[in-house]
């Protein structure tokens, strides 16, 4: 039986949650009957290999050259596919971040098959692999295949497969023979302010809308994220008002989330919007307009002034 | 400087998704098709390099006669030619073929950069422009929100999980765009009638050696609608703004333990 490769993804040697979700899915679908392996690739990043046991690889690719420092689509690419020369996997998983999103089908192409993106949830039919994605920004959902072309190249995203753990020591085998030739690449990485989390990352997320008034009130948002560990995130209509940066933004010009905790104030639900939050686990909503479709979406809702409920709702979670 | 566009016509973002007939594909009946809300990025910005170095946009789509509706609206924005692959409704969603055809209708095109949405809206793939770029061997940089171009070399920001990177490449390149790029404009009355004159060149996708019905690389086995959400628990909070605030917090705390 061929078996699945996880590609790892790491940050200044830091290896990212994403990826360990992603193996941890690998061996839950491989089961006893497919062997799984990953692929780590950087600079100075071997000594992490063999913990990936942990997560649920046998084997683990390891790629470490002073020309991986840094991601690059081509020189990433090169690794995986060298991976996959010496594994012959039947599947390629990625997770589904911005650096999964432009390597997956970059590697895909290299390997001449095509890709599935953003998958939500995933089955096995012997090495046939069946994902659910979401389409329309979450209006719709399709269950999909790679119309047997093989390998089935995979992106999970973040945050929707559970992470497990329990397994020993991986075997390492270091990919030799790389032929890098890198034309774009990252020179710069700028952290947001303030080690902000992410709205694509975060568990919780309270976002506002043209309900909070003006660029002066995100600060309450701001506090009520913080108050549940959370990220901040935002409607269309203050993004393009320029009250907040486009990172922040939900919906379907802006990100699809689904994390455990999603509170929306001020914000009305335009269809745009329910599309990018919809699938969030628990959603609440505050709103001054009992009519607001939003509320059609929420499990809780207060119809009432957020400047009025936002600080009261600090207090009592505090108070927990 | 020639610049590429590719371009896909998609239902409007306001648009209700309704699944069809075949329990595939959504029902197109009443859909409103416009440009990908991505692609008028990279519209914009190949408009905005070639009004500042020369050369040509050429806008390049691959869909069915409707299709056309969306190359007429670039031309109406600036665009100096169209190329209409015409096809596409077997393949929507596999992004393997469709930059295989993307790749053989560009075959004799000349250009230093080839622009895309990051994503067609609709799909969601966002694997188009990746795949394209390593099919014609060119660099890539994806989600671009930034770009400078020093003569042969490029400069782009990009958004990642808590920051942004900056990518630099060699031109020819592929770059896909995201928002913040830039503004894109509207199509003026006299660019919308300068647009009936421009070239519009047909393609037929089967000329391009490409047979559709051949399977491809994504299998649809069916499109449903989200499970319907039941109703929530809706607290009158105008009289007591406090004490529904204290409310949530238990019911988010005991009942649906999300925090």
């Amino acid at each position: 039986m061929a078996g699945i490769l996880v590609c790892i993804e790491q940050r200044n040697g830091e290896i990212r949650k994403a990826s360990l979700q992603a193996l941890s899915e690998a061996k839950r679908l491989a089961g006893g009957d497919l062997p799984v392996a990953a692929v780590l690739i950087g600079e100075g990043v071997s000594g992490q290999a063999a913990g990936l046991g942990a997560n649920g690889a046998a084997k683990v690719f390891v790629a470490d050259d002073v020309n991986l420092k840094f991601y690059s689509a081509e020189g990433y690419a090169e690794a995986v596919v060298k991976a996959c020369e010496a594994f012959g996997p039947s599947a390629v998983f990625f997770s589904g971040t911005a650096m999964g999103r432009d390597l997956a089908p970059r590697v895909a192409a290299k390997l001449g098959v095509g890709a599935l993106a953003d998958v939500v949830a995933l089955s096995r039919e012997g090495e046939t692999f069946v994902a659910r994605r979401p389409v329309y920004s979450g209006k719709a959902f399709a269950t999909v295949d790679s119309a047997g072309t093989s390998p089935q190249v995979i992106s999970l995203r973040p945050n929707v497969f559970e992470l497990s753990d329990g397994g020993g020591d991986a075997e390492v085998v270091a990919l030799d023979g790389l032929a890098l030739s890198i034309r774009a690449m990252v020179t710069e990485f700028m952290a947001a302010e303030g080690g902000e989390i992410d709205v694509a990352e975060a568990d919780v997320i309270v976002a506002g809308g043209r309900g909070i008034k003006g660029p002066e009130n995100i600060g309450l948002i701001r506090d009520l994220a913080n108050a549940l560990g959370g990220a901040v995130g935002a409607s269309r209509a203050i993004v393009d008002a320029g009250w907040i940066a486009h990172s922040n933004q939900v919906g379907q010009t802006g990100k699809v989330v689904s994390p455990s905790l999603y509170i929306a104030c001020g914000i009305s639900g335009a269809i745009q919007h329910l599309a990018g939050m919809s699938s969030s686990k628990v959603i609440v909503a505050i709103n001054k307009d009992p009519d607001a479709p939003i509320f059609k979406v929420a499990d809780y809702g207060i119809v009432g002034d957020l400047f009025e409920v936002i600080p009261p709702m600090i207090e009592a979670i505090k108070a927990l | 400087m020639n610049c590429i566009v590719c371009v896909t016509s998609v239902p409007d973002t306001a648009s209700v998704i309704k699944i069809g007939d075949d329990g595939k594909h959504i029902d197109e009946t009443g859909i409103k098709w416009i440009v990908s809300p991505y692609d008028e990025y990279a519209l914009e910005e190949a408009l905005k390099l070639t009004e500042a170095n020369g050369g040509e946009v050429t806008a390049v789509t691959y869909g069915p006669a409707r299709s056309e509706a969306a190359l007429r609206d670039c031309l109406a924005r600036g665009a100096h030619k169209a190329i209409h692959v015409l096809g596409g409704e077997a393949t929507l969603g596999d992004s393997f073929t469709i930059a295989k055809v993307l790749v053989a209708a560009l075959k004799d095109q000349e250009y230093d950069l080839v622009l895309v949405g990051v994503q067609g809206v609709g799909t969601d793939n966002a694997q188009v422009g990746p795949m394209l770029a390593e099919m014609l061997n060119l660099p890539h940089v994806s989600g671009i929100t930034s770009l400078e171009i020093d003569g042969g070399n490029l400069t782009a920001g990009r958004e990642v999980e808590g920051g942004k990177e900056v990518v630099s490449s060699p031109l020819p390149a592929l770059l896909t765009c995201h928002k913040g790029l830039n503004e894109p404009r509207y199509a003026a009355l006299k660019g919308i009638m300068a647009a009936k004159r421009k070239p519009v060149e047909k393609i037929e996708v089967g000329t391009l050696g490409i047979d559709e019905s051949a399977g491809g690389t994504y299998s649809i086995r069916s499109l449903e609608r989200p499970p319907e959400k039941g109703a929530g628990t809706i607290l009158q909070g105008e009289d007591d703004p406090a004490g529904a605030a204290k409310e949530v917090v238990q019911l988010l705390r005991a009942e649906a333990k999300a925090i």
